[in-house]
């Protein structure tokens, strides 16, 4: 889809990993928050963001869930900074095959980092606001490009399952469904 | 649908390799909370008084406190309860960290360990799928190196490893459980995971934490938040840097040591040194610290710092929290970087960084006093430093003198004879203590250190100050915004009470005066063991985001439960006459309830004998400190009363009360 050059609002969280105190309640709130009923139930598991901790190492990233890829990259090098080895896939943001994180536990579908996006809307993602230790700092910018049209969560969804499933099968077992209900 | 907790318990027989899923009574929460309450329950139904520290029916219990896996900010603590080897009472023990999060997330409240295993093993806790796995290739790993050991062999870099080292598996009586920054180093509890062939417990989950009412729940999140922002700016004035803040004592953080140097006791808990903190002193330990300190981290869901990630050079990372900064310097009367060098080898043999310094400051000390001589030492290094090292390796293989000092400074000098028992003289309750001589006698840590069942005295202290502020507009200033203190009487206490003169210690504040106070103190410990939430927000430091105000609505807002403030008080004292109770029945009585020999060196016999006559009535407790009948009939624990009866620690009318019980209760 062809999009047009226009302005908008870039949100961003600024990662400090140097800040970072390692205690996980980014992932903790941000669960809690995307739970239905909000914050009636809280599963790290099931959050977009995730701490990539190595403590002995001394090795904290926290990393937000990005696009879903459906094949597995190549990425498997290694990056060191300040002296330590971080494996590529810490920083990656993809909900893809090779690593089961940013995946729904029970369905396996894939989790995308919305900015806690609700109306009214928040001050701030809940991650940051629970950050104490600001390893974690909102931004917004604005920034002149080229918008794509946004893909609604449903497509995400179900692109997902069309590439695990296959589109026959996927429509085959919509059009039962539908039939049913 | 069960709400903060799961519902289950994991139920683990060494001796015949099974493990069971079981389903918890909601109606034992609503009576206990969970944690502590609980354990206490099980230890109390299930292992007998005659049962044997090293028996195989001794029960080793992880739990995970009741709101542990909520967003409730800093509640994170396993709570780990036995029969000591050490104290032979019950050890509860606890540790903050990942580790009990994990286990909530895989759905179980507690793991309840059973019988022995023939063969080292670990527990591997994935979700629904549990195994007991061979450990035998991990014979004498460090805990550390355990841990690393199991997550890559599981590979499972994010499991939550806790671990026991050579200490534990030897069943040294201070030997450790480590969890990474964390561990659980009270009472002996390692030994009895060492005794039981236990390794390692490791954990993996991904299921949901329910919350009842959610947003009222988060509402007091965000406040305990908010809180927890304005007093990070507002230390509170007047009082030493490491108890201005919240958490437990910034020990990581804080280079002046001023305080700890000249105020503890040095070596076996002998000598004050006044004037050791130099600016020369101070410059060197600095820069140990922070040439060695890597990073400041915290345990799971909590925006304190306590905890450090240690590098020494040419040494395994390691990880470090609190007062083990000082613990083996002290001993040792050596210096910082001794300090943390040797605070490596011991975390990985994973021995209590109170009781393992002390035991060897006790043996050098017998050596030079001649109770002990050169035959016992064979080989031992002529240099100080070495020398603890070389005892440090000893004890934990319990080799030679070794065997002996693996035993605590206690059992050690019981079996040495020849005059040592007075050198083992900084216990309680045969367990080592805090290095600490002070002057004159302070009334409120008298009844915490005689009357306190975990036997350790930064596990009952708290919100109340430790000293009395020198003028009454400090003092004012400090009541001004105590929103924490539960009443206004306590608050008067405080108000009152003067560094000197009339209003000073002993006498002030008055024995009543003092009973509310150290009640209170003691109460919000037995509600954070209960729910594991982290002393280090709640009943441990001046002016924490949760109280006695807050904690009600918290808990009956996560849980579902109704409650309100004498509600949740009368829990935490049900909780409190349960542990006493377990004790009690294995022989616990007033004699036992005494403060380390030489703590003080001004005492009061007269008041101190007032003072526990007082608390014990104000407890609802006999002379001897056995929770009267009535007293445990008001807790709905009618059938500890009847267990009393029956074993004669209570009899008919000796415990008689003030008024006659009404009617006929149930004991079940």
């Amino acid at each position: 889809m062809k999009g047009e050059q226009r302005k908008k609002i870039v949100k961003t969280i600024k990662i400090d990993v140097d800040k970072c105190n390692g205690c996980r309640a980014c992932e903790l709130i941000c669960s809690a928050f995307h739970a239905a009923p909000q914050y009636s139930s809280n599963n790290p598991r099931r959050a977009r963001i995730r701490v990539v901790h190595d403590p002995l190492r001394d090795i904290y990233v926290p990393v937000y869930a990005g696009e879903y890829a459906a094949a597995e990259c190549a990425g498997r090098d290694k990056y060191t900074i300040d002296g330590k080895e971080y494996d590529e896939c810490s920083f990656c943001r993809a909900s893809c095959p090779s690593r089961d994180v940013f995946k729904e536990p029970d369905s396996g579908l894939p989790l995308k980092c919305d900015m806690c996006e609700s109306e009214p809307p928040l001050s701030e993602p809940m991650c940051v606001q629970w950050c104490l230790a600001d390893a974690l700092i909102y931004e917004e910018r604005e920034e002149e490009v080229e918008e794509e049209e946004a893909q609604e969560e449903i497509e995400i969804g179900l692109e997902a399952m069309a590439s695990k499933h296959g589109w026959q099968k996927l429509l085959d077992t919509a059009a039962r469904m539908s039939r049913k209900g | 649908m069960r709400y903060a907790e799961t519902g289950f318990n994991l139920e683990v027989d060494l001796t015949r390799g099974n493990i069971e899923r079981v389903a918890t009574d909601p109606r034992l929460t609503e009576l206990y909370l969970g944690g502590l309450g609980t354990n206490a329950k099980i230890l109390w139904d299930r292992v007998p008084p005659d049962v044997e520290p090293f028996s195989p029916d001794n029960l080793l219990i992880f739990s995970t406190g009741l709101l542990v896996g909520t967003p409730a900010v800093g509640c994170n603590r396993t709570i780990v309860s036995t029969i000591s080897p050490q104290t032979q009472l019950m050890a509860f023990s606890m540790m903050g960290g990942f580790w009990a999060p994990e286990l909530k997330y895989a759905g179980y409240d507690k793991v309840i360990i059973r019988g022995k295993s023939s063969d080292l093993v670990y527990l591997w806790i994935n979700d629904d799928k549990v195994e007991i796995r061979d450990a035998s290739h991990l014979q004498g790993k460090g805990t550390t190196e355990t841990a690393e050991l199991i997550r890559a062999e599981l590979k499972e870099p994010n499991a939550q490893v806790s671990a026991i080292g050579t200490a534990g598996e030897n069943r040294v009586y201070f030997a450790s459980i480590e969890q990474g920054k964390s561990s659980a180093s009270r009472g002996g509890i390692g030994a009895v995971m060492g005794d039981k062939g236990l390794k390692a417990i490791a954990v993996r989950g991904s299921k949901d934490i329910f919350i009842a009412r959610p947003e009222e729940f988060m509402a007091l999140c965000n406040e305990v938040l908010e809180y927890i922002k304005v007093r990070r700016e507002n230390p509170i004035p007047g009082v030493m840097p490491i108890l201005a803040g919240l958490g437990s004592p910034q020990e990581m953080v804080i280079h002046d040591e001023k305080w700890h140097t000249e105020n503890f006791a040095w070596g076996n808990s002998r000598v004050r040194r006044k004037g050791f903190w130099t600016k020369e002193v101070a410059e060197q330990w600095t820069g140990t610290m922070e040439s060695m300190r890597t990073r400041l981290i915290s345990c799971h869901n909590c925006p304190m710092k306590c905890a450090a990630t240690i590098s020494v050079p040419g040494l395994p990372t390691y990880m470090m929290k609190c007062f083990s900064k000082l613990t083996y310097t002290m001993a040792a009367m050596s210096d910082l970087e001794f300090g943390l060098s040797i605070a490596q080898r011991a975390t990985e043999y994973g021995v209590d960084a109170f009781s393992a310094p002390q035991v060897m400051a006790f043996a050098l000390e017998l050596y030079e006093a001649g109770i002990l001589t050169d035959q016992h030492f064979p080989g031992m290094p002529s240099d100080n430093e070495g020398r603890f090292y070389w005892l440090l390796d000893r004890i934990v293989r319990r080799e030679g003198i070794g065997d002996i000092l693996a035993n605590g400074t206690h059992w050690a000098a019981e079996q040495i004879g020849n005059g040592a028992e007075e050198y083992a003289h900084n216990n309680i309750k045969k367990h080592e203590q805090l290095p600490l001589k002070l002057s004159m006698l302070n009334p409120i840590y008298f009844l915490m250190y005689s009357t306190g069942e975990k036997i350790n005295i930064t596990q009952i202290e708290g919100n109340f100050p430790q000293a009395p502020f020198v003028t009454r507009e400090e003092r004012e200033e400090f009541a001004k915004d105590w929103i924490q203190v539960p009443n206004e009487k306590i608050k008067q206490h405080f108000l009152d009470w003067e560094p000197r003169g009339e209003h000073s210690i002993p006498h002030y504040p008055g024995v009543d005066a003092t009973c509310e106070i150290v009640d209170w103190q003691e109460m919000m410990h037995y509600i954070d063991d209960a729910t594991g939430m982290c002393a280090g927000l709640s009943s441990f430091p001046l002016k924490p985001p949760y109280h006695i105000h807050n904690l009600p609505t918290l808990i009956s807002a996560a849980t579902g439960i109704d409650l309100d403030e004498e509600g949740l008080k009368q829990i935490a004292r049900r909780n409190r006459n349960l542990v006493r109770a377990v004790n009690i029945r294995r022989g616990m009585r007033r004699k036992d309830e005494k403060p380390p020999a030489d703590h003080w060196k001004k005492r009061f016999p007269e008041l101190e004998t007032e003072l526990i006559d007082t608390y014990y009535r104000f407890k609802g407790w006999n002379e001897q400190g056995i929770p009267t009948r009535e007293s445990l009939r008001e807790l709905s624990l009618g059938y500890v009363a009847a267990d009393f009866l029956k074993r004669g620690i209570l009899a008919d009318g000796e415990d008689a009360p003030s008024r006659e019980t009404s009617g006929q209760e149930e004991e079940t």
